[in-house]
């Protein structure tokens, strides 16, 4: 009894035992210091090991930032929170960076857009692509096969009505749908600015007319109504600079195509806190739109009928009087 | 004379990788690179000759002397992955370089089926101690010649314009196939000699 079972055991465990002393040993001998810090920004980060960093996996991104080869928020599922963290292990000031989303740029859907032939082929906009860049009589718009859809890891991307839109609040800007998307139209944009132009289409008007109801026919009107030039005309498609655009709507507003796009509830209204306000009319002189009233030491007020929230007057005030709700 | 002979058909004729198929795992994993497999296979060589002395000696001084010869996979894993531990510690000191490189394929030489392989063939062909060591680190030179031979087939695949479907790991596949077919070629080297 103890031959067949008793002796296989203790030979074997001693082996065992011998092996586990010498790398006990071992371990000690030839231990490697790795940098605190590592572990720390590890622990941070989401540790999902999505990729989307571009890096093998959280170890590798947490590695990449002490070295020094990435910026602090370069996760980009991880947020403010988690940037803030590691900002604050690698002793340094987080850069503000704004979460950026993606958006699709064409807001050609199935009512508004004209097909030029009935596609039944594979259900992928690539093979699409190939068959005279698709059935959307628009050849810059979205084909609507949802190639961006089946790429995104995150369920970010929908299409809605044979255009792809986007989630914003789960879209975490990791690129790959702008990646996979043959037509090239979407892009990366700060998620505070409201207002997009959503069309690519580079041909004259009258041509985008025929192919599209909401296409941007470059008709000018709405670099004439931005108070801050933040919008232009290139290559027949309007263009908005988004560090110059302050959500003012009033592109949006005076589009006759409908195709700038900006969600009017989210529109912010100057208000003015009259027990701080001292009359000084800085914010009066700032307004472009000549929504504030008011003489010199006299309380102003703000006419709502004509206020677009452009911030510009909160940002001017001296006393901090005016808030944008 | 036979030393030479076993070196000889440890590399060429009985190469593990290539004629008796063991320890595909890395020789498919860590062949992208040259530099990599080059150091794969310096480790793969001293473990393959460490273990062989190792196991022998366990073979023979222990498990058959206590009549226990019928544990010799187990007590070979053993080693085997001890072994293994200990070289890992032993190249994460020296080169993080070569660990980097290694990553994951560096502990998996535990599960490497040519080590407990030639651990094995050796006690099966009744190879004496020097023999052992011998067969084990011919064994590894074989391991390193066909991988270090693949690592550059791989290169130049790389920048290959292949066909899509084929692009990568099956174009691999297909390399591999084909060197083994060359291999079969030492085959009756030695009919004559021996």
């Amino acid at each position: 009894m103890f031959d067949s079972i008793g002796l296989p055991v203790i030979v074997l465990g001693g082996i065992a035992v011998f092996f586990g002393i010498v790398l006990a040993y071992a371990s000690k001998k030839f231990a490697v210091e790795v940098d605190p810090r590592v572990t720390e920004i590890r622990d941070i980060l989401p540790g999902a090991n999505c990729g989307g960093c571009g890096y093998a996996g959280c170890d590798a991104l947490a590695e990449a930032i002490v070295k020094g080869e990435v910026t602090v928020s370069f996760c980009p599922v991880g947020g403010d929170d988690v940037t803030a963290k590691i900002a604050d292990i690698m002793g340094i000031e987080a850069d503000n960076t704004e979460r950026q989303v993606a958006r699709v740029i064409c807001c050609g859907d199935k009512d508004n857009a004209v097909e030029k032939y009935e596609y039944q082929g594979i259900e992928d906009c690539k093979a699409a692509e190939m068959h005279a860049g698709g059935a959307k009589g628009c050849r810059f718009g979205c084909t609507g096969l949802g190639t961006c859809v089946r790429e995104c890891p995150f369920d970010a991307i929908h299409i809605v009505n044979g255009v792809a839109v986007v989630d914003e609040d789960k879209c975490t800007a990791c690129k790959k749908c702008i990646a996979a998307c043959p037509k090239g139209i979407i892009e990366l944009v700060p998620v505070s600015k409201e207002v997009r132009v959503l069309c690519k289409n580079q041909d004259k008007g009258k041509s985008v007319a025929e192919v599209c109801k909401v296409g941007c026919i470059a008709c000018q009107k709405c670099v004439k109504a931005c108070k801050f030039d933040a919008i232009k005309v290139e290559n027949n498609v309007a263009k908005i600079d988004y560090s110059k655009c302050v959500n003012c709507m009033m592109c949006a507003e005076v589009c006759p195509t409908k195709t700038i796009y900006a969600n009017f509830a989210k529109r912010k209204k100057a208000f003015i806190d009259e027990d701080k306000c001292i009359g000084c009319t800085i914010c009066l002189k700032h307004c472009n739109f000549t929504a504030i009233e008011g003489e010199l030491k006299a309380k102003h007020k703000v006419l709502d009928d004509k206020c677009v929230g452009c911030g510009q007057c909160a940002l001017k005030c001296p006393k901090n009087a005016i808030e944008m709700k | 004379m036979k030393l030479g002979l076993i070196i000889i058909g440890a590399i060429f004729v009985n190469n593990f990788v290539l004629s008796q198929f063991l320890g595909i795992c890395p020789f498919l994993g860590v062949s992208k690179q040259l530099d990599t497999a080059i150091g794969m296979s310096v480790a793969v060589t001293f473990v393959m000759g460490l273990a062989s002395v190792i196991c022998w000696m366990i073979q023979y001084y222990i498990l058959i002397p206590l009549g226990i010869g019928y544990m010799q996979t187990i007590a070979f894993i053993l080693v085997i992955a001890g072994l293994v531990q200990f070289v890992e510690m032993v190249i994460k000191k020296t080169s993080p370089a070569l660990y980097q490189a290694l990553g994951i394929y560096l502990p998996l030489i535990t599960t490497n089926c040519a080590v407990l392989g030639v651990a094995i063939l050796n006690i099966d062909t009744n190879y004496n101690l020097i023999e052992s060591l011998i067969n084990g680190v011919g064994g590894g030179l074989g391991f390193a010649l066909a991988i270090i031979l693949f690592a550059g087939v791989r290169e130049r695949l790389e920048l290959a314009p292949t066909p899509k479907a084929l692009d990568g790991f099956p174009i691999a596949m297909l390399a591999a196939s084909l060197f083994s077919i060359a291999f079969l070629g030492f085959k009756g080297l030695f009919s004559g000699l021996l």
